[in-house]
């Protein structure tokens, strides 16, 4: 089947079966490998994007599900130079073998772009539904709740 | 794994959707959300022939609060329902119950009418429309009915519901605004389902005695149950440590709870009457 959508801002047209992922599409079809696929069947949160600003388990949904929305995919938060959120990551050590990790920046991206305020317990909440098997997640929610003054300021000046 | 092959179809109205249902002579299966098909297909527990997607058919994604109670189109989401405030007054309980859903990103997708179709023994959702006797709007191709919740669960991941047939609409009777309630449940990480849970509503007369309990538990049976002996403790007299032991120990043996890789039945038993224990407790502070 014939899908077109927004992806990282970009319109992309493709040609998936109907029991086609979201995550192998975007992984397969369009060369977006930095979501990760990690159990596909919903309990690890490795695939998370962003459709329509909402995070979705990419594993969770059909391609042909997303046709005409907007998804944002890890390789969408940041250009040439790493995002706040990833440089946060970085200073905090809150990766090691970094298989997780585009989950966990695309899940923290849209908690933090939708409650730039969250507190620890909503930020523990919300990476509840992501695994990581390196860190304990400690350094995690410690970057996350770092990067929660680079939303905030981004929220005023819009 | 990956699903096996299956035809996709996207109708834009439920006669539509009905008609291709009715097409896939029992071999189609409907998805909103996904996050309960889409892990049963990746494990080719469903092997469906065809998909049909509500996707863009319209009014199913409405919450309607009025005096005959809340009723939520079956394409409602988690996120949807946790973000609409009016439901803190007309029904707290189902507002505290989600909360226990899964995750943030299903809790994004997941919806209500899925929730509810695929009847997991377990999840909250039709754990509180049987505890609130909710009714279930159903269209299919012999017309529209409506079921009671208690009707419409028959077993483990099994409903009433026809191979033609859609849920549309579950439908919370009225909540009185000085009504008690409590939902306790036990999962050993926040998100998985629970081993057990218990879900509460009563209301008081004038001499502060129980009317009308409403005592429900999921994780317990083949499907959510009410807890009538229970309910009959509570029913007459006032909460109170006597009453509360009463009712916790009326639970404990009204249940036969299944035991699994999870837990032992005798440890949901127990576990059933510490969750009725704390949410009384709970309940009358509310």
């Amino acid at each position: 089947m014939k899908i077109k959508f927004q992806l990282n801002g970009d319109t992309v047209s493709t040609e998936v079966e109907a029991r086609t992922s979201l995550a192998d599409c975007l992984r397969d079809n369009l060369g977006k490998n930095g979501t990760h696929l990690g159990c596909e069947h919903g309990v690890c949160g490795a695939c998370t994007v962003l459709l329509n600003g909402e995070a979705v388990r990419s594993c969770l949904m059909l391609a042909v599900q997303a046709d005409g929305e907007k998804v944002i995919t890890v390789e969408g938060l940041s250009g040439d130079e790493l995002s706040p959120l990833q440089a946060s990551f970085r200073k905090h050590h809150a990766l090691q073998c970094g298989f997780c990790t585009p989950g966990f920046i695309t899940t923290a991206h849209a908690l933090l772009s939708n409650e730039p305020d969250a507190d620890e317990n909503r930020i523990r909440d919300v990476l509840s539904g992501n695994l990581c098997r390196c860190t304990g997640y400690i350094s995690i929610v410690e970057a996350v709740m770092d990067a929660r003054k680079f939303y905030a300021v981004h929220e005023e000046q819009q | 794994m990956k699903p096996s092959s299956f035809d996709y179809k996207s109708p834009a109205t439920l006669h539509e959707a009905v008609s291709l249902l009715e097409s896939g002579n029992g071999n189609a299966k409907l998805i909103a959300g996904g996050q309960s098909l889409m892990p049963m297909l990746a494990f080719r527990l469903a092997v469906p022939e065809l998909l049909v997607d509500l996707k863009r058919i319209p009014g199913l994604d409405v919450i309607n609060i009025g005096e005959d109670g809340v009723r939520i189109g079956a394409r409602v989401r988690w996120c949807d329902i946790a973000r609409d405030r009016r439901l803190l007054r007309a029904q707290p309980l189902l507002m505290e119950a989600i909360t226990h859903v899964a995750h943030y990103q299903i809790q994004n997708r997941g919806t209500i009418g899925g929730s509810l179709a695929h009847a997991d023994p377990a999840a909250e959702m039709p754990g509180i429309a049987v505890t609130c006797d909710a009714q279930i709007a159903i269209i299919g191709s012999a017309g529209e009915r409506i079921e009671r919740a208690a009707n419409f669960f028959t077993g483990p991941l099994q409903t009433s519901l026809g191979p033609d047939e859609i849920l549309t609409e579950v439908r919370l009777p009225p909540w009185p605004s000085a009504r008690r309630w409590a939902f306790r449940e036990f999962a050993r990480r926040k998100g998985d389902f629970a081993m057990a849970g218990i879900a509460l509503h009563y209301d008081l007369d004038d001499k502060q005695c129980v009317v009308d309990a409403h005592v429900g538990a999921i994780g317990v049976a083949d499907r959510p149950i009410r807890l009538a002996a229970a309910e009959a403790v509570l029913n007459g007299g006032p909460v109170n440590e006597n009453n509360i032991a009463a009712a916790a120990a009326a639970a404990r043996a009204e249940i036969d709870p299944p035991s699994d890789i999870h837990a032992p039945g005798a440890y949901r038993r127990a576990l059933v009457a510490t969750l009725l224990t704390r949410g009384l407790i709970q309940s009358i502070g509310r």
